[in-house]
């Protein structure tokens, strides 16, 4: 088998919210075509350590490499796409349709050649398809159900064929048979076209079921590894205990 | 409304009204989704301070107002991230701040002088040459900023966090949105003073907000409103013998009270 190529490398990371710890050298990697959850108990840093990858929050200690480069000097952005925790926390009424939250992933400038705007059509098509949110693309991006709308940002996060999807806690609030679609439609990006995707969860159904590597998190990492020896882990059976965990029938 | 096209000073308030208000209605439908609709009027209270500064000193008002509300806005800025005080508490500091700065000095000046009235309630009618042409060259850049970045902008306004994890360079646009609101305020205190600059950024975007459905839609109908107050509240002013800038205030507020009906009335 051969080795996969490492996309993330944490190294050391310490934070804090002004002096308040919420990240305690916490280093660890992930590979092309991984599929990982961030597991952990509430305040347990999981949604700063993704803030920390991605660059929105600077560590107090510790590097962050992405594809091989410092996130410092990173550019190539297109190659990462990313669902924040409160996606779906927009106002209502944001004056947008399906078609223009996904578009603003672009980036471009409004003047754009005939070929591009066709390219851009075809991605947008490509992705709307990949989320089964294609007839939907006129709607009002508030008029959707949640679970929808986490879609069409999946969508806009992957409408750059990225190499890398950041989703934190992307099922809050959406119903287990919402879920269970989802999820599926997430195995699919991971195994049909390679995205490698890092998942912040509460859920243990979705460990059992799809991922492939599981990093516990409690302001330190307490387990890192794949997703069978997790199963077996201390880790797990703290999460467990302290009713950290929930699980769906998937 | 033939005399708008007769008379010189009538054809240089309607210019200068119509570009201010659409760079105000163009950065209203950005400062209303981003929850920032006050920073207008805490910048124009700022403005107060710069003009009576300006005039206490005996230089330029206008420029000294513009230095002034460009450094505040920027302060406003910097204190909601370095402090982390919400957006209305940083408003609110520095908005009083500035009216007592205003205050004081036209104290010490010894009175209000009519000049710091005519800025307080604007006078579109007084509109110079230049005033003109800095409204349509303000215009111009508002326009061209927001063509040029129109998709990184609306990102923002959207989801701030996911366009900043794309590579936006999200604190470069806060300025650079912040600066032409502070640029607008003190052109838009000529055209309908600084109690009043507050509505051109608010009200043709809320009532653009009410009805559209896509986000150049808002854009296009807050122009549109600004555009339809501006012509008609000024010859209406024109006729009725009204305050200008009172007049353009209130069409906007009955245009938007109409948008607003219309959605609960389900007519748009």
């Amino acid at each position: 088998m051969t080795e996969e190529k490492e996309l993330v490398r944490v190294e050391e990371i310490t934070f804090a919210y002004d002096s308040v710890p919420v990240l305690e050298e916490v280093s660890f990697s992930i590979s092309q075509g991984d599929f990982l959850a961030i597991l952990g108990p509430n305040g347990s840093g999981k949604t700063t350590l993704i803030k920390v990858i991605l660059g929105l929050l600077k560590p107090s200690q510790g590097r962050i490499l992405i594809m091989g480069q410092p996130i410092e000097a990173f550019r190539e952005w297109s190659k990462i796409g990313y669902v924040p925790q409160k996606a779906t926390h927009f106002d209502p009424f944001f004056p947008a349709s399906v078609k223009e939250a996904v578009a603003m992933a672009f980036l471009s400038p409004k003047k754009r050649s005939a070929q591009r705007r066709k390219d851009e059509e075809r991605a947008m098509e490509a992705a709307l398809e990949s989320v089964g949110m294609e007839a939907y693309r006129n709607w009002p991006i508030g008029s959707l159900s949640g679970g929808q709308q986490q879609r069409v940002f999946i969508a806009r996060a992957i409408i750059n064929s990225p190499e890398l999807l950041f989703l934190d806690e992307p099922t809050t609030g959406v119903d287990a048979a919402t879920q269970e679609h989802f999820y599926e439609m997430l195995h699919l990006l991971n195994k049909g076209q390679r995205i490698t995707i890092i998942l912040v969860t509460h859920d243990v159904g979705i460990v059992n079921k799809h991922v492939n590597k599981v990093a516990c998190l409690n302001q330190k990492l307490v387990y890192h590894g794949s997703h069978d020896d997790f199963c077996q882990s201390e880790a797990f059976k703290a999460l467990a205990r302290g009713g950290h965990l929930v699980s769906h029938k998937h | 409304m033939e005399a708008l096209f007769t008379y010189g000073f009538l054809q240089r308030a309607l210019l200068a009204g119509v570009f201010v208000a659409i760079a105000c209605a163009i950065l209203g439908v950005f400062l209303l989704l981003r929850r920032d609709a006050m920073i207008g009027h805490g910048l124009a209270h700022v403005t107060f301070g710069g003009v009576a500064l300006g005039l206490f000193l005996n230089i330029l008002p206008l420029g000294t107002a513009l230095v002034v509300a460009i450094l505040a806005s920027l302060a406003i800025m910097k204190l909601k991230e370095k402090a982390g005080l919400h957006g209305d508490t940083a408003i609110g500091i520095f908005s009083s701040a500035g009216m007592a700065l205003g205050i004081a000095l036209a104290t010490l000046a010894g009175r209000f002088n009519v000049d710091l009235l005519s800025y307080l309630f604007g006078d579109i009618l007084a509109i110079e040459p230049l005033e003109v042409w800095l409204s349509i060259g303000l215009a111009g850049a508002v326009v061209i900023v927001i063509l040029l970045n129109y998709r990184k902008l609306m990102y923002l306004t959207f989801d701030r966090d996911a366009a900043k994890a794309s590579g936006v360079k999200t604190e470069r646009f806060d300025i650079l949105l912040t600066v032409l609101t502070a640029i607008t305020v003190v052109l838009g205190m000529k055209v309908v003073g600084i109690l009043l600059v507050t509505a051109l950024l608010v009200i043709p975007a809320a009532a653009g907000l009410q009805v559209a459905a896509r986000f150049k839609q808002a854009l296009f109908l807050s122009c549109a409103v600004s555009f339809i107050s501006v012509l008609v509240g000024l010859s209406a002013a024109f006729v009725f013998d009204l305050p200008a800038s009172a007049t353009i205030v209130l069409l906007a507020f009955v245009i938007f009270g109409v948008f607003f009906l219309g959605r609960r009335k389900k007519f748009f």
